[in-house]
């Protein structure tokens, strides 16, 4: 059986970076979601063809997710990008690693061999650069909503002790929204991948069939779990407080 | 009882333990956005949306566990 490692396994190096399995599998989601709309900017028509309606739909779909979430359609406009940016991109790489050859394609290079391509959400480095983009994008979206000043007052106030502290355990609380968002990711996709070698392993046929929906389902709630707490820390930071 | 039987103790355990409560609380959140849906059927998606946040929030902390696990079995 195939060993199970934690870390992105190295293929190569290019003087000195060290490209891993990972890595390879973020450039392939990344390039096919490029070219594919490339290819759907080219073909745009004021009457829409299948493919286009079908892109729409789900745009307007997550729009409107949005707009009910945030309260104001050009809010909902104006922060679209990254929400739907972490949405889709974790979504196709979730999708993508489900494929046959991720995990079992061997790279046989000087002594060691790895698998070629691995789920990227299945490497830690991979979810922690998106939460980290999260939570800091949130909140430089929330300094230029409200105000810096007033931005920074809700995590270091000196109006009183309760409210000193209750300062600081917000700001340990973004630091804790961090890890949770990393490993949330991280946690699922990787168990998901264990699961599925496993399962390959002891009955490969067959029985891998409801895993494999399972994983493809757990793959398409955990892009949208991390786009909506996204969605909801923006929703947070940017709340002008009407009473 | 050496440091290897301990070890698999620990993977177990720590799995075990770990996914308890997130299930009961699962549980919990499904039957009361059931219950919600029942008394307000407008509100279906409201809820439905606000529930699949909170079970995945709960179930961040079963995931937390079985990384433990993982990182005790596969790295020392």
């Amino acid at each position: 059986m195939e060993e199970i490692s934690l870390k992105a396994q190295q293929l190569f190096s290019i003087s000195g970076f060290n490209v891993t399995n990972g890595l390879l599998m973020t450039l392939i989601a990344s390039l096919v979601l490029i070219v594919f709309f490339i290819v759907l900017k080219s073909k745009i028509k004021m009457v829409p063809g299948k493919l286009q309606g079908a892109v729409e739909m789900g745009m307007e779909g997550l729009l409107g997710l949005m707009e009910s979430t945030l309260g104001s359609m050009e809010k909902a406009e104006k922060y679209f990008p990254l929400v739907a940016t972490i949405f889709i991109f974790i979504l196709t790489s979730n999708l993508l690693g489900i494929f046959p050859g991720v995990g079992s394609l061997m790279f046989h290079s000087g002594g060691h061999e790895a698998p070629l391509f691995r789920s990227p959400a299945a490497d830690l480095n991979f979810t922690l650069a998106f939460a980290v983009i999260s939570v800091i994008l949130t909140n430089i979206i929330g300094m230029a909503s409200v105000g810096a000043f007033k931005h920074l007052g809700k995590y270091i106030n000196f109006k009183g002790p309760i409210d000193f502290f209750i300062g600081i355990l917000e700001l340990i609380s973004e630091l804790a929204k961090i890890i949770s968002l990393s490993f949330r990711l991280f946690g699922n996709v990787f168990a998901g991948e264990v699961l599925l070698t496993i399962i390959s392993f002891l009955a490969p046929y067959i029985i891998p069939l409801p895993f494999l929906f399972l994983e493809v389902f757990v793959g398409m709630i955990q892009a949208f779990i991390f786009a909506m707490i996204t969605l909801v820390s923006i929703s947070l930071h940017t709340a002008t407080h009407e009473h | 009882m050496d440091a290897e039987s301990i070890k698999a103790l620990a993977v177990a355990g720590t799995i075990v333990l770990g996914a308890i409560f997130p299930a009961v609380s699962i549980g919990w959140i499904g039957s009361s956005a059931l219950k919600a849906i029942g008394r307000n059927p407008e509100a279906a998606s409201k809820v439905q949306t606000m529930a699949i946040l909170a079970i995945a929030f709960a179930e961040a902390i079963a995931i937390y566990a079985l990384v433990i696990a993982l990182i005790i079995k596969f790295v020392a």
